[in-house]
């Protein structure tokens, strides 16, 4: 990537004498960076008319102070960590995919018509149909915008949002005119058979004996956690997964071994969509039990910010989906508590994080490795470049 | 005769008035990534001129301070953006995207915290929006058969905005053709080390541009809000700043095949709000939504089939970092 030149460049590469400990990079300056962010969103909170130190404390207090309240917050994440590996497994491959929110979307139609079609089947059945078919039509959502890029030129970047938009109607038209529960007023289909629901973490937890308190926080989030798992193994063990790799470094380097940039760049997209569909079986299958309008809301573009602060690494991206998990619970309870505060506020707090996290990462770099080459001592003071 | 003429008119008329913004909105663009600057940030900027143009034409009675407003606003978005693609070197569409969200949720968060109507600016009264230009000479000329009601219809009573756009168009031409300024900002989106070795500051020269992007969707967004509109309701700018790079790219980054994409998209737009409902001879009457996704489907078509691979200023969304 660009970034990566840069620091070529001006000779920052790992392993330099007096170069800061990795915990630095991976740890220190995303946590610097998200400090950043706060202290700008308290200073919105500020001109609302808000105390931002309480309005804080209460986001915390909601989003992790109880149990039920953490159930409601790992409900959120479940969808994140999906949104943003798909936001990840893309940016691998060099693509940037800004269609998660169509290809989730899509991805609920798939899971919710599993529901509506398995009535009387057992929910392990449901469960496994719903993944698939989610899976299918997230990935065919991801594909096209894919197979444009690579044979047709069309610039993923608008493509992808186009089809978020295109996704939109479509959904609309077919909860208005074609899957409406007949005789409803309002644009969504029939509750799916209680049978086929995908059991929530507190039933689930019962089964062996474990009591939790009730909250949307479902099976589908030991399914995200799978994901994460095989997202490391594709991408980091397998051929195709170091092929999407190369390709995303260097596509003539790729072209030169012998790998198709094009049936990468297509499989890639395939990945993302299928993985951003998930969010589907998460929230259509386990929460919603029936297909609604704007059941995503936004949930694509926070993975953007969940896969930059996660510097794409499953692991990173864990954490990464729990903050904003943090923010989307607490967020909303604030909303609840303070007049002058609406959900909006949560939006706010999330782009910061995207601008300081995303496209300021080196804001505080040269600073904060310029103090550990002075902390380290003289013996490498003058790091001989140029 | 006259009635399929005046359908016409008014079909060009909404396209003039749905063009206006998606115009300035890809010119500005076209600034900012002639220079190198990707910008997909349009959306937000817009909104937040939008935003500030209407709270701001309410609070005080005057939409020229309103205007004021929005640029001031949508410039800010837009030294943002330098600061994080041109400064330090950050994603260029990752600052975009974070512009986008964080203007999504400030907007309607500011007009709640300030207005109390549910995300929205009251409904502005008529002195508090910006005028239309009445010219002279109407009656006179209605009398002349097709002049007459095309004049009327057209020409007449135009948003102050429309002229400025027009003047935006012909200005932008001149600039990028013949003018050192803009000479220099295509050099410095081609080969900015070219443009470094020459002694002239590829910084600088890409602050200018994104200043004048902020500048342009600011006027953008101010006349959503406050001339085609009245008032600021939330997501108001509804993917024109999306529509409008696509309209950029489409038109390959120059301004005649900018301007006419814009057209082109403003007119599907016109037609669809036309179509809705009425049966058509063989379909029938298409659902609603499908003649809403009309542009949508439309530029993903012109991109994959017309443009096919578009050729990008060479430097574009590279930031340039200075040999050592």
């Amino acid at each position: 990537m660009a970034q990566d030149a840069a620091q070529g460049v001006t000779g920052r590469g790992f392993g330099r004498p007096g170069e800061a400990p990795g915990w630095v990079g991976y740890a220190l300056l995303p946590l610097l960076n998200l400090l950043a962010a706060l202290v700008l969103s308290g200073l919105v909170i500020l001109v609302i008319g808000e105390n931002p130190l309480d309005v804080l404390a209460l986001l915390v207090t909601e989003a992790v102070g109880y149990p039920e309240a953490i159930g409601y917050t790992l409900y959120y994440t479940t969808s994140y960590i999906f949104t943003g590996l798909a936001v990840a497994i893309a940016f691998h491959c060099g693509l940037f995919n800004i269609g998660g929110e169509g290809q989730a979307y899509l991805g609920g139609l798939g899971a919710g018509l599993v529901g509506l079609a398995l009535t009387g089947w057992p929910w392990p059945v449901a469960a496994l149909g719903a993944v698939a078919l989610s899976a299918l039509f997230g990935a065919a959502w991801g594909a096209v915008p894919g197979w444009l890029q690579a044979k047709r030129g069309s610039h993923i970047v608008i493509t992808t949002i186009m089809f978020n938009f295109i996704a939109a109607a479509i959904m609309t038209y077919l909860l208005v005119d074609v899957l409406i529960r007949p005789g409803s007023q309002s644009p969504e289909t029939r509750e799916f058979d209680p049978g086929v629901w995908l059991p929530t973490m507190d039933r689930a937890l019962g089964w062996v004996g474990v009591a939790i308190p009730a909250s949307p926080l479902n099976l589908s989030f030991l399914w995200a956690l799978a994901c994460c798992a095989l997202f490391y193994v594709f991408l980091w063990r397998t051929r195709w997964g170091y092929e999407i790799r190369t390709v995303g470094r260097n596509e003539r380097a790729a072209v030169y071994a012998g790998i198709s940039p094009a049936r990468n760049i297509i499989l890639a997209m395939a990945i993302s969509g299928a993985l951003a569909g998930f969010v589907g079986v998460n929230e259509i299958m386990g929460v919603q039990h029936r297909i609604l309008l704007n059941f995503t809301g936004g949930v694509g573009f926070v993975g953007i910010a969940v896969a930059l602060m996660g510097r794409n690494h499953p692991v990173g991206i864990i954490l990464a989906a729990l903050l904003f998990g943090v923010l989307a619970q607490g967020g909303g309870q604030v909303s609840f508590e303070y007049p002058t505060v609406n959900r909006e506020l949560v939006m706010v707090i999330q782009g910061l994080v995207i601008l300081f996290a995303g496209a300021l990462e080196n804001l505080f770099k040269p600073r904060v490795e310029a103090l550990f080459r002075r902390r380290s001592g003289g013996h490498d003071g003058g790091t001989a470049h140029g | 005769m006259d009635d399929a003429l005046l359908v016409v008119l008014l079909l060009a008329d909404a396209t003039i008035r749905v063009a206006t913004p998606l115009v300035l909105a890809a010119f500005a663009a076209l600034y900012s990534e002639r220079a190198g600057v990707v910008d997909i940030g349009l959306e937000g900027k817009m909104l937040a001129g939008a935003f500030f143009a209407a709270a701001v034409a309410s609070s005080t009675g005057n939409p020229w301070l309103g205007l004021a407003a929005a640029v001031a606003a949508s410039v800010a978005l837009a030294l943002v953006h330098g600061f994080a693609c041109i400064t330090h070197k950050g994603n260029q569409v990752v600052s975009g995207m974070a512009i986008n969200i964080l203007v999504a949720g400030l907007a309607p968060t500011l007009a709640y915290a300030w207005f109390r109507q549910g995300g929205q600016t009251p409904l502005l009264p008529g002195e508090a929006r910006l005028p239309q230009v009445h010219l002279p000479g109407v009656a006179a000329l209605s009398g002349i058969p097709i002049l007459g009601p095309v004049y009327r219809e057209l020409i007449d009573d135009a948003n102050v905005l429309i002229w400025l756009t027009v003047l935006l168009v012909v200005a932008t031409h001149w600039v990028f053709t013949r003018s050192r300024f803009g000479l220099r900002l295509r050099a410095v989106g081609e080969n900015p080390s070219a443009v470094d070795t020459a002694g002239l500051s590829v910084t600088r020269l890409r602050y200018q541009a994104v200043i004048i992007t902020g500048v342009l969707t600011g006027i953008a967004g101010a006349y959503l809000s406050t001339a085609h509109g009245a008032g600021f309701v939330r997501d108001m700018t509804a993917g024109k700043g999306y529509l409008a790079l696509a309209a950029l790219i489409f038109g390959k980054w120059r301004p005649w095949p900018t301007l006419f994409a814009c057209l082109l998209f403003a007119f599907t737009d016109a037609v669809q709000v036309r179509l809705q409902g009425v049966p058509l001879p063989v379909v029938g009457v298409i659902p609603v939504q499908f003649i809403q996704m009309l542009p949508y489907v439309l530029t993903v078509l012109l991109l994959a089939g017309f443009v096919g691979r578009a050729v990008a200023p060479r430097a574009s969304g590279v930031p340039y970092v200075k040999e050592r």
